[in-house]
């Protein structure tokens, strides 16, 4: 069902609030000398609540599209709005006791995030090319400001500058794709486009129309998802930017790009077949993604290994999560797209909680440097057992949630008999875990001569790290409902 | 009536400038005048399907859009080009150099 522009918008209420805690927010921030560096986070911490209340309240159960097949609504969609605005209110609680961020005024700071949210709930659900287009750049362009936002800082300017510069050609390469696709199927509307490429014979010369397509367009999404070979500006982006920032970018922006570069190839560039898809012959997509997600676990890695900066090291930690993450989505099963889905959602937890810990020591140490992580366990036990099962986690220890997201992609790649990617990918496990034990072994079993001088974590801090260590340990207990809701999301709308 | 190819040769030419001037230029402001030639290479190529085939103006609309993004891109852009030139003296990229390593 296509709803027109005014029956959309009772499907649209989380959106709405976003954008009015946006214009709060900037009100507040103009208009409220004394009061906004209070008023401000509440404000902003009651949007995005609310916005989530709504998004539980909404029925995505139908499938169907909003705005004349601008959006489409369906479970798809709920999974990733309800990360999202996790993710959002996750990271503000983060970065309120945040010293990087207490140096400068934070009311653009409140308004940005919200922009952003905004942006990635719109990116993951686009239905059309001009929205997917516009959401893309309202969550780039509000994503360059974010890093940049210590303006007497060398370090995140430059990170800005090369975050832009990537990003904007990206995205331009992207666009350039949508064009030719445009050309070959005259529509741009994804279901559209999908029934003209089946209408058609993708032969001879529109095979490597195709092909162009494809590689242009996977810029676009690479950079959001810092795929290889589109994940130059990461590690720079991630040291440069302030902290809190950088755990944002390093979850939200790229579950989006993965939620919508699964729109675009299996919404777009395959058929529904039952319980899986199959992708419109003339071009074997699915092992190009294949290549990227090996290059990225692999490179992400292996250039892990000799990181000595926690942000840099984590930075290409995420890259090869990204590598993971894309094992789910290429393999075209219900299986695999959930297995992505589940995988996403530890990932939430353990990544923001490995970033939060890092945040918290600069707070007080003023470094990123490994060697200075040194006694931590006896400066600060809390912190130091934290740290150590957020990084159990992302290796995929089991009792830790970590495990499961490994389990199900493993399990669905295997399912698909594919078992040199799995092999790949375990290979690429047992690499990573020698870098996360790295850092646990500086913070626990070394000591330098200085006696330990106990380390102060705020109350709030302590709180938010507790509620992200619940999920990861205790998250295996009851997976029943997540495993439910998982398998629940991977309906996709496709088309009437 | 001039054929759609020779459009679809200009905005591939245009593209492939676009890209060349990214990776050679080393001042800020020349890669993102080389951001701009890729991003209207689209637009020429969307304004040009639409109006050679029958399918509506989607094409054209979609242009419109990208070039509103593309001058809020550019405000953006120039102001961190600015705000790194306050901190480096330079626009030069080669000078931005602090993060490799």
């Amino acid at each position: 069902m296509n709803l027109g522009n005014l029956d959309s918008l009772t499907f649209f209420v989380p959106e709405l609030i976003l954008l009015g805690g946006i214009l709060l927010v900037v009100i507040s921030d103009i208009s409220l000398k004394g009061w906004r560096v209070r008023i401000n986070p509440l404000l902003t911490l009651a949007a995005l609540l609310l916005a989530l209340f709504y998004t539980l309240q909404t029925d995505h159960g139908s499938a169907m599209t909003l705005f004349e097949g601008m959006l489409a609504l369906d479970n798809f969609a709920l999974y990733f709005k309800v990360f999202l605005l996790v993710a959002g209110i996750l990271v503000l609680l983060g970065s309120l006791h945040s010293e990087e961020l207490a140096a400068v005024h934070q009311g653009e700071f409140h308004a940005l995030l919200l922009a952003v949210t905004l942006g990635m709930l719109l990116m993951a659900n686009s239905a059309h090319l001009v929205m997917l287009y516009l959401s893309l750049e309202l969550v780039s362009l509000t994503s360059y400001v974010m890093v940049g936002y210590l303006r007497s800082d060398r370090l995140s300017n430059e990170a800005s500058m090369k975050y832009i510069l990537f990003g904007a050609v990206s995205t331009g390469a992207m666009l350039y794709g949508f064009s030719l696709l445009y050309g070959m199927t005259g529509s741009l509307d994804l279901f559209a486009i999908r029934d003209a490429l089946l209408a058609q014979e993708v032969v001879g010369f529109n095979q490597v129309t195709l092909l162009l397509v494809v590689v242009l367009t996977t810029a676009g999404f690479g950079f959001k998802t810092a795929a290889v070979p589109f994940h130059f500006w990461c590690p720079d982006v991630y040291t440069g930017a302030p902290t809190p920032v950088t755990a944002f970018l390093s979850v939200a922006p790229k579950a989006a790009g993965f939620a919508i570069l699964v729109r675009f190839f299996l919404g777009g560039l395959s058929q529904p077949a039952g319980e899986q898809w199959e992708f419109i012959s003339g071009i074997d997509w699915p092992l190009v993604l294949i290549a990227v997600s090996v290059m990225t676990m692999t490179l992400g890695n292996v250039a892990a290994l000799t990181q000595n900066n926690l942000k840099r090291m984590l930075a290409y930690s995420s890259i090869a999560h990204a590598g993971y993450i894309l094992m789910g989505a290429v393999l075209l099963t219900g299986a695999g797209l959930k297995a992505m889905l589940v995988y996403l959602f530890v990932y939430l937890f353990m990544n923001l909680g490995a970033f939060f810990v890092v945040t918290v020591i600069f707070n007080s140490e003023k470094t990123f440097e490994l060697q200075d992580y040194n006694g931590m366990f006896r400066r600060s036990p809390f912190l130091a057992v934290a740290m150590s099962i957020f990084l159990l986690s992302l290796i995929g220890i089991p009792p830790f949630a970590g495990f499961m997201g490994k389990l199900y992609i493993f399990g669905a790649v295997i399912d698909q008999g594919l078992y040199w990617f799995a092999v790949v990918g375990a290979l690429n496990a047992a690499v990573a875990a020698f870098y996360y034990m790295r850092i646990m072994k500086h913070m626990i079993l070394e000591n330098d001569d200085r006696p330990p001088t106990p380390l102060r974590i705020s109350t709030l801090n302590r709180a938010l790290l507790v509620l992200l260590l619940v999920p990861n340990v205790l998250l295996i207990v009851f997976w029943a409902p997540i495993d439910r809701w998982t398998a629940n999301s991977i309906t996709l709308f496709g088309g009437l | 009536m001039i054929e759609l190819k020779y459009f679809l040769l200009i905005s591939a030419c245009l593209f492939s400038l676009g890209v060349f001037g990214v990776l050679t230029r080393r001042n800020a402001v020349n890669v993102l005048m080389g951001v701009e030639l890729i991003l209207n290479s689209a637009n020429l190529n969307l304004v040009a399907f639409s109006r050679y085939s029958s399918t509506g103006i989607d094409g054209q609309m979609f242009a419109v859009f990208v070039i509103v993004v593309a001058a809020a891109e550019v405000a953006v852009a120039l102001a961190i080009v600015l705000t790194l030139y306050r901190v480096l003296n330079t626009v030069n990229l080669d000078r931005a150099d602090v993060l490799k390593r």
